[in-house]
Parts: structure tokens; sequence; C-alpha cells
């Protein structure tokens, strides 16, 4: 308690400093003890000298006094923190120059933290405990990768797993929006009914799902709204729940209004409504899952209860999986299950950008490495000037601890300005990452950066990490001074000059092996990069694709037949279109293929191995399309109907695993209960990625079913020129059709290599943000050590050195600084470049071109930086640096 | 100087400034010490400098209280006194030096007894 009093005091001292009166009291004792000196008898004189004698020092008293009033440090500091920010005035250049180093460095780090907050620790804004939520996944023996997850085998795992609390089901559709007259592409999600209250959202009008919502062939119309449709596209009607919106052909009654901020659970994407798990069939592709074992649609979550390890949990769910596995072989065998931190869900774009981010987090920490050092420099020159400062503050008794914190104080200052700058960078560049990737299907992705307390703290933490770590190195420099020599030699002598030297060649050795480490590291990716779109995808990738949405038209099956087959005649007969088919799901789009388990005749499976194959249902003449060639048999043909008999194409790889090499032409396999007879094989094709390995896939003929479906165009046509046609051309059918955008196969391609690119552009502008301030830091070095050694420059001159030579001089010396950087960071970049090992395609991680693509640019770089204070050099008037001198 | 003087135990001070003001009642600074030194019969080298951060911290505390008044001489001068929980202090404070007095002083003066 009393001590508590006393620190109130002491802070309230700070706030009245009350020096005078203390001064007035310390006079009145003085006084007082003269006169009864004087009355003791000594003389005036006398008495003064002995009151003072009695008192003690008084600047000492004072001193102790003043201690105890308040809190000294505080007073220290603020006076060091005016004293800092005065000398930092006084050199605007100085300070700018170290500002934007810092700034780059510390923002390019904040920046990169948040969207690990944002896109990958805590995705989900609004969600409550995202630390217990885990994504889940379904395996199969053997094979890498991840499924999704069937119907019933969820219900089991709910029904059986007692460490987690509440399994939230969960999968990404889209559809067309349309209220009103205006139609807009939307993406949604399809969940399970416990999903609002196991996120612990709550919707801020209406309701969420309630249980018995999550069953029933869409048999519950109704939804819950986006915060942003509410407000945007219903203008924010509060008497919104109730009223029915039409949704893929189907009145829906928007039940509940989602909160502000509330995207949904897929990283990438924002979601614009949800409707429950009975609503399946009407929203994804592959007809109706909820009973059946073998259709894999879920995309779930799992939340642990409190305390609950991830091994804990994952050993009790495979423990179910293993039950379901004996209890149901036909489905189940080899089946299993897994679970993942969010950061690492396999199915949405956590995945996808966890590499990216990950290399980002060393690319930054790098880049704020090499501004350090730069920052280091300049404050070991500011130093320098300042030596003079220096040792008259410790000639007048002012201790070298005092003058680190001096010094120090005047790097947090700084650091501290930085800090705020790069925090507004990170706010600017929240949401930069969206801009380097490419809408798809008519709506842009959201990978917004999240600044919250964590980042914050971080960046707090990053600032005075930085301060010590450019701070120091100059202040312990300066704590060196040599007083005496110091004081006698102000002009001449170089205080430490041989040891300071050696420091800043040392910094920018570091700093260009740094560099020379990211410019590996983009070398390498760039290389991966040119390696992936270099591959062929196995089809012609000048194939036009787009989508037909009619199931938001409300098309029947019959319907949706007739106008499909009306569709591909006409465009058949225009000009200009080689061929024109239907698929299902198209290469290259993020909406999966179907997957089924399968029975080969004739092929013995080994005991645990459930073979399993993706498959998709394309039109007659999609593969001719295309442009995949047959290696024999046929395609479809328009004869292929739901009444003829079933039939199946294979690719290779089906092929040769099942039926050992032999033609499989006229063998069947059973797919879904059904037996089909192969009438084709297809060479290998790319299904998803330009990396994936080669898998089984097989093709069906397309069902008729309501569904939308994708067409693909063999034309020589341009995309526009393509798009205006086909737009005419369904119109003319259907006035209240539209199809979607009309892109290339290629730019498909391409956009499964997007965060690819994303990585090397994040490369490529930090290397070259890096090569910059490496060549900075040398510039800096040789035009100092240029300065320094005029005299000796002019004397070379004077006994007949010509301009070559010392250019050359000069320029030896930087080029050295650079060859032991390169040589240190080829070192590093051997450790370092193993670690992006696993992302790089076609490529080894010691690559050597990447190795001498960096050398040439890092060669180039510091031939530049030396080059001006080289040419200086050689310029020298021999006659004034000698006079100067 | 011929007496030799003992330094002021650290600590101490704090007593013998809370003793004088519940003897004496209210009192400047400069009457603090002379007060000390007179019951110390000189001994005592106190640096009469230090009894000015000494008093602000007994302030701090809560212990003594200050106010500006006038001094004999019809001069502006700070007054000390003792507040009540200045007066518990004092209590247990001599209390302890008493008892801790009694063992040094038995150690100062050893009468033969083993230790």
């Amino acid at each position: 308690m009393t001590a508590l009093r006393v620190l109130l005091r002491r802070v309230l001292g700070l706030a009245q400093p009350l020096e005078r009166e203390m001064e007035e009291e310390v006079g009145f004792h003085l006084d007082m003890q003269i006169a009864e000196n004087i009355r003791r008898g000594m003389t005036p004189q006398a008495a003064r000298e002995a009151a003072l004698r009695e008192f003690g020092g008084i600047a000492h008293t004072k001193e102790l006094w003043r201690e105890t009033h308040s809190l000294p440090f505080v007073q220290v500091l603020w006076h060091d923190l005016r004293f800092g920010l005065r000398m930092l005035r006084r050199n605007p250049g100085f300070s700018l120059l170290a500002i934007l180093c810092l700034t780059l460095g510390i923002g390019a780090t904040t920046a990169v933290f948040s969207w690990i907050e944002g896109i990958l620790l805590r995705p989900f804004p609004t969600v409550a405990h995202q630390e217990r939520l885990m994504a889940i996944a379904g395996t199969n023996r053997g094979e890498p990768g991840h499924t999704d997850v069937s119907s019933p085998d969820f219900a089991d795992f709910r029904k059986n797993c007692r460490l987690i609390e509440a399994f939230i089901g969960d999968r990404i559709t889209g559809t067309t929006l349309s209220i009103g007259d205006q139609a807009e592409r939307a993406t949604a999600s399809v969940v399970s009914a416990n999903y609002f209250q196991a996120l612990g959202v709550h919707p801020i009008l209406g309701r969420g799902f309630e249980p018995q919502e999550d069953f029933g062939r869409n048999g519950h119309p109704v939804t819950v709204i986006s915060y942003r449709v509410w407000k945007e596209r219903f203008g924010g009607d509060p008497n919104i729940a109730g009223r029915t919106q039409m949704l893929n052909g189907m009145p829906h009654t928007i039940v509940g209004v989602a909160p502000q901020g509330f995207l949904g659970t897929f990283v990438g994407w924002a979601m614009q409504f949800w409707v429950p798990s009975s609503m399946e069939e009407l929203f994804d592709s592959g007809g109706y899952k909820l009973d059946d074992r073998g259709a894999q649609w879920i995309e779930g979550f799992v939340r642990l209860r409190p305390g609950v390890t991830e091994a804990q949990a994952q050993a009790e769910i495979s423990a179910v999986a293993r039950r379901l596995e004996l209890e149901y072989p036909a489905t189940n065998r080899g089946r299993g299950v897994k679970l993942y931190p969010l950061y690492q869900t396999p199915f949405n774009n956590a995945r996808t950008m966890l590499p990216t981010l990950s290399i980002a987090v060393v690319v930054v920490v790098l880049v704020l490495l090499i501004a350090c050092a730069n920052v280091s420099n300049l404050l070991l020159v500011k130093a320098f000037g300042r030596r003079h400062e220096m040792t008259v503050r410790i000639a007048v008794g002012a201790g070298r601890g005092r003058l680190l914190k001096q010094l120090l104080t005047e790097g947090l200052i700084l650091s501290a300005v930085s800090s705020a700058g790069g925090l507004l960078v990170a706010h600017w560049c929240r949401n930069l990452l969206v801009l380097l990737l490419p809408a798809r299907g008519g709506t842009t992705m959201t990978l917004p950066g999240e600044i919250d307390w964590r980042v914050l703290a971080l960046s707090t933490g990053i600032c005075l990490a930085v301060t010590l770590l450019f701070g120091l190195v100059p202040a312990l420099q300066t704590g060196k001074i040599d007083l005496a020599s110091s004081l006698k030699s102000d002009s001449g002598g170089v205080v430490g000059g041989k040891r300071k030297a050696l420091v800043r060649s040392a910094l920018v050795l570091v700093q260009v092996a740094l560099s020379f480490v990211l410019l590996v590291g983009a070398g390498l990716l760039f290389r991966s990069l040119r390696g992936v779109q270099a591959t062929d995808p196995g089809f012609s990738p000048r194939v036009l694709s787009t989508y037909i949405d009619w199931v938001s038209a409300g098309y029947t099956p019959q319907r949706a037949r007739e106008f499909s087959e009306e569709l591909i005649e006409r465009l058949s007969a225009t000009s200009g279109v080689e061929s024109a088919a239907f698929v299902r799901v198209p290469p290259f789009t993020y909406r999966s293929f179907s997957s089924a388990p399968i029975v080969v005749e004739g092929y013995e499976p080994a005991r645990d191995e459930q073979p399993q194959s993706d498959f998709d249902e394309v039109g007659p003449g999609y593969l001719a399309t295309m442009g995949i060639p047959l290696a024999s048999g046929r395609e479809f043909t328009r004869a292929d109907t739901d009444t003829a008999p079933l039939v199946a194409v294979v690719n290779e790889a089906m092929a040769s695993q099942y039926w050992r090499g032999q033609d499989p032409v006229g063998r069947r396999f059973q797919a879904k209960g059904k037996w089909l007879q192969v009438v084709g094989v297809v060479r290998m094709s790319k299904y998803r990625t330009l990396t994936e390995v080669a898998r089984p896939f097989f093709y069906v003929p397309i069902r008729q079913s309501s569904l939308g479906m994708s067409l693909v165009i063999r034309t020589h046509l341009a995309a526009e020129t393509m798009a205006k046609a086909l737009a005419r051309h369904v119109h003319d059918l259907d006035g209240s059709l539209a199809p979607g955008e009309m892109i290339t196969m290629q730019e498909q391609v391409d956009r499964t290599t997007s965060f690819q690119r994303v990585a090397v552009t994040m490369l490529g502008v930090f290397g070259g943000l890096a090569l910059l301030l490496a060549g900075i830091g040398l510039y800096g070095v040789m035009s100092y050590s240029v300065s320094q050694s005029r005299r000796e420059l002019g004397l070379r001159m004077a006994l007949g050195a010509d301009a070559a030579v010392l250019l050359r001089l000069v320029m030896s010396q930087g080029l050295a600084l650079t060859a032991g950087g390169v040589v240190l960071g080829a070192l590093a970049a051997v450790g370092l470049s193993r670690l992006i090992g696993p992302m790089l395609y076609k490529v080894g991680p010691r690559d050597p071109v990447a190795f001498g693509l960096a050398f040439v640019v890092m060669t180039a770089a510091s031939l530049a930086a030396c080059f001006v204070p080289a040419w200086r050099a050689a310029h020298t008037d021999p006659l004034r640096a000698l006079r100067e001198g | 100087m011929a007496k030799e003087k003992t330094d002021v135990l650290h600590g101490s001070l704090a007593l013998m400034v809370l003793r004088t003001l519940e003897t004496l009642g209210p009192q400047h600074g400069w009457g603090i010490a002379r007060r000390i030194e007179q019951i110390s019969g000189d001994v005592l080298a106190l640096n009469q400098g230090t009894l000015y951060p000494a008093l602000l911290r007994l302030e701090q505390m809560g212990w003594v209280a200050s106010k500006w008044g006038e001094s004999e001489n019809g001069r502006r001068a700070k007054f000390y006194s003792i507040t009540r929980a200045g007066r518990k202090q004092l209590e247990t404070e001599s209390a302890q030096w008493e008892r801790i007095s009694g063992i040094i002083s038995r150690f100062a003066k050893p009468t033969g007894e083993p230790l």
C-alpha cells in the first residue's frame, strides 16, 4: 500500500516539479546556519564557509532530492527524447534517409505479418476461438493429397468423437444472384445447420439454421444472407426476414442476416449467402449426396473442446475412421481422415498462400536486416561527425552508460517513427495480394491483412529489436572514444578510424550477402515458374471456355438438353468455329471433379486398397474440341445417350494401372454401382494443375440434369468476337440467359499458377529493394573512404599515378567487398535454398543458372555503386587535395 | 577534528526525524537538524543536506506532512509535522531498534558467554 502511494506521489511529482520551493528551503536553512555561526562569534565569511561545509554538497543534495521527488529515469528519457528530436531535426537528410530505409523494412515485415494473421492464423473475422478450429479432410491410403468427406461419414464422426465440440460442414458454391433487375455472380456456401452457432457468429437479424434443416432432399429452401448483400442489394431492409429470393431457380426464404465482417469460412472468397446441407443437390454438381457414403463433398471444420490437443483429437477421429472402414468396406476401404491446423487447410486458399507467405517471411526479415545494416552505417558516419560533441560530453562527466542511452534513444525515435510509418504501409497494403491475383468468374478474391493487437505487439517488438540491431554497433563504437587524443587532435586524427572503417565494411558485406541470397531465391522461383509454364497441359491452350448458367433460370433437365443440343448445332454452323462441346467441369477450374470408388473387372486390388478415380461428364466431341488425342478407341457421340449402354473413356494412367498395359477398349468396370464399358483411351493431360502427378481419370457422357455447364469452343476467332457471337446465339434461344465470361484455356491455366507468380513478384520486388539498399550502402562506404583518403590520392597523383590507376584502385576495393559478400551470400544461399526446394519445379535448389544470374546482377549493381566514388577519386585535384590535407 | 564522529546509520535518520517531530511538534528542516545534532552531542556527522531528501521520502510515505509558514525570525519556511501514520511507524521502528541495539551491544561487549 505504502509503496503504491509513494509511486503515485512520484508520478504526480513528474507533473509538478517543485524545484523552486526546494531551493527556497535550502536557502532558508543556510541563512539560519550562518546566523547561528555568527552568533557563536565567527566572521561572516567564516560563518558562511562553515555553514556550507556542514550542509554538504548542495548540488548533490538537490540531485538526491530530485531523484526522490519523482521518477528520474522518466525525466532522463524525456530529456533524451527532446534532445534526440533536436538532433534528428538538425540533420533532416540523414533522418529522412534512415526513416525511409526503416519504414520500407518494417512496413514490409508488418504487412507480411498482417497477411499471415488475416489469411493463415485467424482467417475468419468475427469467428470466436479460432485457435480451437481445425480443418478436416479425407485421405486415401497410399495416395498423396486430400479428399472431401461424405455426409454419412461426417455424421458418424459427429456422433462418435467426444473430444470434438462441433463438426462444421461447408462447401463452396456459386450462382447468379438476381435481385430486382440486377444480376451478379455470387459465391455462397452449403453449410451444416449448426454452422453459425458452432462458429459463435450471431445473425444480426432473424436466425441461423435449425437442426432439421440438415435433412430432406432439397427440403429446406432457406438462406442466411451476408451483411453486404443485405445492405447493397436489399437496401438494409429491416424487415428482410421472411422475404423470398429465387436461388438456382427455387424460391428461398431469407431467414437471417450475418453480422458485418463475417465473410464465411473459405479463405480467399467472401460468401454472399449460405444455405443448409439439405439444399446440397440444388447447389453442388454431381447429384444428391446426403445418403451416399461414397460421395465426398464436405469441406469441413471441427472445433476441439478446450484443452484437447491436435494429436488427441486426431487419434480419436482416426479410430472412428478405422471402424467405418471395417463396417463399410465397399466405400470406405483405405479411407482415412486428417485434421489440419487452419493455416494448412488443404481445400481453400490457405494452402495456396502458405508457401508464398512462408517465403515472404524469410524475405522481409532479410530486407529488414539489410535496412538495419544501412541505417547502422548511416549512424556510424553521423557518430563520427559527432565525435567532438561526444568527447566533450564525456570530458564534462557524462557516464558512458548515459551516452549509450542517449544514442539508443535517438535510434528509438527513428525506429518508432518508422514503425508508425510501417503500420501505415501495412494498412495500405492489406488488400495488395488480391491485386496481384486475377478475378475469377466475375468475382474478385478477398485476402485481407488483419492488423490486430498481435500484429501491433509484433511491430513494437520489431521496433525495439531493430533499434538494438542498428543502434548498438555505432553506440558501442562511440563508447570507445579515447578522450585525450580526441580532444587534442580534433580535425586530422581519425578516432578509431581503422576500426570504424572495418565495421562499416563488414556491414556492407552483410548487405551484399543478404541481397545475393534474395536474388538467388528470386532466380530459382522465376526459373521454376518458367518450368511450370513450359509444361504441356495435354490439351490445346487456345480453346475458349465459358459457363452457361441455366440453373438460376430454373431449367428442367429436358429443357436443358434441348437447349444445349440446339446451341451446339448453331455454334457448329458459325463461321470460324471448328467445334464446340459441353463439359460438366472443365480442367483447371476450382470446381472439383466428382470422384467414385471403382471395381475393375479382372483386377484384384491389394488387401487394403480401394480403387478410386475422379471423373468428368463430357458432351459429344469434347476430346476433339479440347485437342486431347485418343490413344485407341473412340470418344462419345450423340448416340451415347442416357438410354444407350453405359460407356466410358479412360486415361492412360488408368489403363496402365488397372489393365496392366493391355488395351482396355471393350473391357468393363463398375462405378457408383453401375457397369461401364470402356470405348476409348485418351493420352495424359493435366486436370487441376500443371505440376500434378499422373493419376487415373475417366470420362462419361453428360447425364441429363438441370445443372449448369461449361462450354468449350475450338475456334480461331478472338475471345471477344466469340463471346459476342455466343451471346447472340444464346439470346436467340432464350432471352433470359446470359453466358459467363469467355476466356482461353491458357488463361484458365495461368490462374492456377497465379500464386507462384505472386511469390516470384514478391521476391523480385524485395530482391530489387535489397539490391538498391545494398547499393546505397556500398556507395556510402566507398565515397566515405574516398573522401577520407583525398590526401593520399592527391599524393599518388602528384607522384605520377594517372586517373586510370586511381579508378582501378577504388573500383577494386569496392569489388573486393562485393566479392566477399557474394561468397558469403552464396554459402548462405546454398543452405537456405534447400528450404524452398519443395516449391521448385524442374529446378534444383542449387541451379547454376539462378546462382550465375544473381552473381551477374550483383556485380553489375556494385560496379554501378562504386563507379561514382571511383570517378571522383580519379579526378582528384592533387594541388587542392594536398593543400587542404 | 579531534572528536571521532560516527556516520548516521542507514535508516536511523527516519527514526530521529520522527522522534524529533513527536517531541517538539512542527519544525522546519534547520530546526530538525539542530535538534538531532544536540541530542547526539555533536557526535553524529549528519550531512545536513541529506535531511531534505529524507524528509521528502517520509512525506511520500505519508509519515510527515509539510506546510509553509512563518519562522521565529519572520521568514517564510517549510514546517514539518508528524502524522498519525508517522506515530505508528515511530512506535514499531523504535521497538525494533531497541531489540536490534540490544543484540548488537551484546556482540560489542562480549561477557565471556559462549556465543
